[in-house]
């Protein structure tokens, strides 16, 4: 049982950051649906980054620091990320497309360019042991895991990318329900007509949102290269997949990012439902994994049946805005 | 003008604390919101700006709000010249502005809409006691915990309107704000409008209401078309001298309402009891009977039940129980209206035209021209596979003639219309087919007073040919002078039938309120 819930997440904290920076998105008012392709950035700028801090390791002939490996695969891998979204907001915000369009149009993009990026990097065989190693290091479990028998096998036997997710997911809780950013935020997503006439600035928040969104995004898929499958890498259509599940797990948490936590372990067991149970036929496995979007699906179903106020999304989701709009 | 000027008397000694100097803005090349308005606005007071539908009040308005930014001319605060760019600057120069659609997000409650866009640090405890006091002082009646969707549209404006004060504005500009409210919320707004005058406020609204213009206001600024007429004090005016102001010739302001005749039993409502899916009772046991040749209005606040009723006779609306009868004048016989579809209904001559909040939501497509417009009520004429598109044509232009609708040809789309001309082609189509009966949802709604009087006329000609007229109106005092019997509704349930001859609207207004059961 122990076994299940840890190996459920591994999987996961993908789905989580992924989930979080969809839910950050969404509350100001934008539906990304290019969250796919920027967690394919993600994969590609984690890569990126921890190829340059392994590479200047060799060179110098010394075992890679731990700590440089950790804030080079961060920082690249939310940069990329950030930058793909900031396409997507410029589309949306500043030109007021489209957003599904411009969303798909993003997934495209971003996966494509990161198969690029990572042939890129997995065509050189030292470099495709690199990221490998890098990997082993970067999911390291934390020191005492294994002298604290179940508990610490439960609880403590991930790497450090594990926990910062969680820590984001509550740090977003709290900025979302008790701070002024995040009233000021989810103003901008209800009503930004409501939100401009009283002086917030909408654009910022908005680009703010977005960006930063799909910065954390981005991390989940390079969580997925560095953690999830210990740096092996077939293509982007996995992590694209990973991706429209982060999307469905938006509503499945009812945009709360605490709920999110639990319900990307939910999602990390469903998906892995097939495997866990020793089923080995392609075709019962595949039905498995559809778990996730049917628990999504019934999701919806309640909440349309129940019809409160609350838990729905935000009320101008996908809708431009434009001041002088009549 | 002369004894305007000297009878301004105290009014005109108050400072001048506002100026707009040559104002002009436009949207694209073709539409002129405001043209060279000059008027100013002084410490204390309470200013009407008053003028008919697209006359460009709430558009300069939206310009001291920082909503929208002029596109020449000035404007001075306590003679600076200063540069309204956004509501921030608008709030720094202590303007503050009640949206005619309120501007709240519905799932915040009343204090974080209150205190939404501060810097300040978000204390429960101290907003409550801000907003406490505010409530003593101007004797509003609100909860600041209550969430915006648990509220009625008086606490809503309530809300919007210590939003402004919240922020320390001394200039409250109000768009409209008696639209939604009962003749009590009026009142109690006017009382509460009033006290913030006495506090050194000054309050402008936005309205073409004219007896609420002489019942509230100090000074009345008329614009036409987009540009300032004049300013004259409220006592000087009346409501013949405004509307001559505001139209720009002389019109007749009252409705001639002539004698039923012939009347006899049109449309049979009895028991109708409808329950929606969020088991909510919208309809609760409503009888009553409509007649030939006689308005028959419905009273009610907005969202008791009139449109679910009215579409329950156009078979729209499933109900739970009752029985609608429509007894068919030439056969005198009685046709159970229940077991019809709406396209059979609609055939035996009962017609439906609401007019929704947004105006264009039911009955005409936006994107459509007039004529293909006209085709939505046709287009299952004619044996040809194509479509006739002579009919619809001509009928078009008859509209466009008949009710003066305000297009450049039958072939503009509907949307790019202003909302008066969108609402004449409506009615105009329902109109068109000389129905049996004919139910008309809020026609005015929105409406300047001369397309309004030009509805009611038509609304009178169908009753006097024979019609059965049903007309759910918002406005008291039209629905009292134009009505021969008033229905009134109170959350689905009838609280009364009185006669629209001997009624008030004070009485009108007291059955739409009254909750005991």
């Amino acid at each position: 049982m122990v076994n299940v819930i840890t190996s459920a997440v591994l999987f996961s904290a993908v789905f989580l950051y992924g989930c979080l920076g969809e839910i950050l998105t969404e509350k100001s008012g934008h539906l990304n649906l290019g969250i796919p392709g920027i967690m394919c950035m993600g994969t590609a700028g984690g890569a990126y980054g921890v190829t340059i801090v392994m590479n200047a390791a060799d060179a110098a002939g010394a075992e890679p620091s731990y700590i440089l490996l950790l804030l080079a695969a961060l920082a690249f891998g939310f940069l990329f990320g950030a930058a793909a979204a900031a396409i997507y907001g410029f589309f949306t915000i500043t030109l007021r497309c489209n957003q599904n369009i411009s969303g798909l149009a993003l997934t495209t993009l971003g996966s494509g360019l990161a198969q690029f990026v990572m042939n890129g990097i997995t065509d050189d065989g030292i470099q495709k042991t690199n990221l490998s190693r890098a990997s082993r290091i970067l999911s390291k479990s934390l020191p005492f895991a294994n002298d604290l028998g179940w508990f610490g096998q439960l609880f403590l036997s991930y790497g450090v990318l594990v926990y910062i997710a969680i820590v984001v997911a509550i740090i977003m809780g709290i900025v979302l329900k008790r701070t002024r950013l995040g009233l000021h935020l989810r103003a901008v997503g209800e009503n930004p007509a409501t939100a401009d006439a009283v002086g917030i600035n909408v654009t910022a928040y908005k680009y703010g949102a977005v960006t930063i969104g799909g910065g954390i995004a981005g991390l989940g898929g390079m969580f997925y290269l560095l953690d999830s499958t210990k740096g092996s890498f077939e293509n982007s259509s996995t992590i694209e997949g990973f991706g429209w599940l982060c999307i469905a797990l938006v509503i499945f948490v009812l945009w709360k990012p605490n709920v999110s936590i639990l319900g990307s372990i939910l999602f990390g067991l469903l998906f892995l439902l097939g495997y866990l149970l020793g089923i080995s036929e392609p075709i019962t496995q595949n039905l498995f994994k559809m778990l996730p979007y049917v628990v999504t699906i019934i999701v919806l179903i309640v909440l349309s049946i129940i019809d409160t106020r609350e838990n729905q999304p935000p009320q101008a989701l996908g809708l431009p805005y434009f001041r002088e709009e009549r | 003008m002369e004894t305007t000027t000297k009878n301004n008397g105290q009014v005109s000694e108050r400072p001048i604390a506002i100026q707009l100097k040559n104002i002009t803005k436009a949207f694209g090349t073709k539409v002129v919101a405001n043209k060279n308005v000059t008027m100013d606005i002084r410490k204390g007071e309470i200013l009407s700006v008053l003028g008919e539908n697209g006359c460009g009040k709430t558009t300069l308005m939206n310009m001291l709000a920082g909503i929208y930014y002029p596109d020449s001319g000035e404007i001075f605060i306590n003679g600076e010249p200063v540069s309204i760019s956004s509501p921030k600057d608008a709030f720094e120069h202590k303007i503050g502005m009640v949206h005619q659609h309120f501007k709240l997000v519905d799932v915040f409650t009343a204090a974080e809409n209150i205190t939404l866009g501060l810097n300040e640090k978000y204390n429960k405890k101290e907003i409550r006691a801000k907003v406490l006091a505010m409530k003593e002082r101007y004797g509003f009646n609100i909860d600041p915990d209550k969430k915006i969707y648990d509220m009625s549209v008086s606490e809503k404006q309530t809300v919007e309107i210590m939003k402004v004060l919240y922020r320390g504005a001394d200039f409250l500009i109000l768009d409209e704000p008696t639209a939604v409210l009962t003749p009590q919320e009026t009142q109690k707004l006017f009382s509460v409008i009033r006290k913030m005058r006495d506090d050194g406020k000054s309050i402008i609204i936005i309205t073409h209401k004219l007896h609420e213009v002489l019942a509230i206001s100090d000074r009345v600024t008329i614009l036409r078309k987009g540009e300032y007429i004049d300013t004259i004090a409220t006592k000087d005016a009346n409501e013949q001298i405004l509307t001559e102001m505001m139209v720009g010739k002389k019109i007749e302001l009252n409705i001639d309402r002539t004698d039923p005749v012939n009347a006899e039993d049109r449309l049979i409502v009895e028991n109708v009891s409808y329950t929606n899916h969020e088991g909510r009772k919208i309809l609760d046991s409503v009888s009553f009977t409509a007649r030939s040749g006689e308005i028959l209005g419905i009273a009610g606040i907005s969202g008791s039940g009139q449109r679910e009723l009215l579409e329950a006779i156009a078979g729209l609306q499933k109900i739970d129980t009752g029985d609608i009868l429509y007894i068919d004048p030439d056969t005198k016989e009685t046709i159970d209206l229940r077991s019809k579809t709406p396209l059979q209904i609609r055939d035996l001559g009962v017609r439906l035209s609401f007019v929704p909040e947004d105006r264009l939501g039911m009955g005409l497509v936006g994107n459509m021209d007039i004529i293909d417009n006209m085709m939505l009520r046709s287009y299952d004429k004619g044996s040809s596979m194509f479509l006739d598109r002579k009919a619809p044509s001509d009928l078009a232009d008859n509209v466009i003639s008949g009710l003066e609708v305000v297009t450049p040809s039958s072939h503009t789309q509907v949307r790019r219309l202003s909302g008066g001309n969108v609402q004449k082609v409506l009615v105009g189509r329902e109109i068109s087919s000389s129905p049996k009966v004919l139910m008309a949802a809020y026609p005015v709604r929105g409406l300047d007073i001369n397309s309004s009087y030009l509805i009611y006329n038509l609304l009178n000609k169908q009753k006097v040919s024979g019609a059965a007229v049903l007309f759910v109106g918002e406005d008291l005092d039209v629905l009292v002078a134009l009505c021969d019997r008033i229905v009134v509704i109170n959350s689905g349930r009838i609280t009364g039938i009185v006669d629209g001859r001997t009624t008030t609207k004070e009485e009108v207004g007291l059955l739409m309120t009254k909750t005991d059961n």
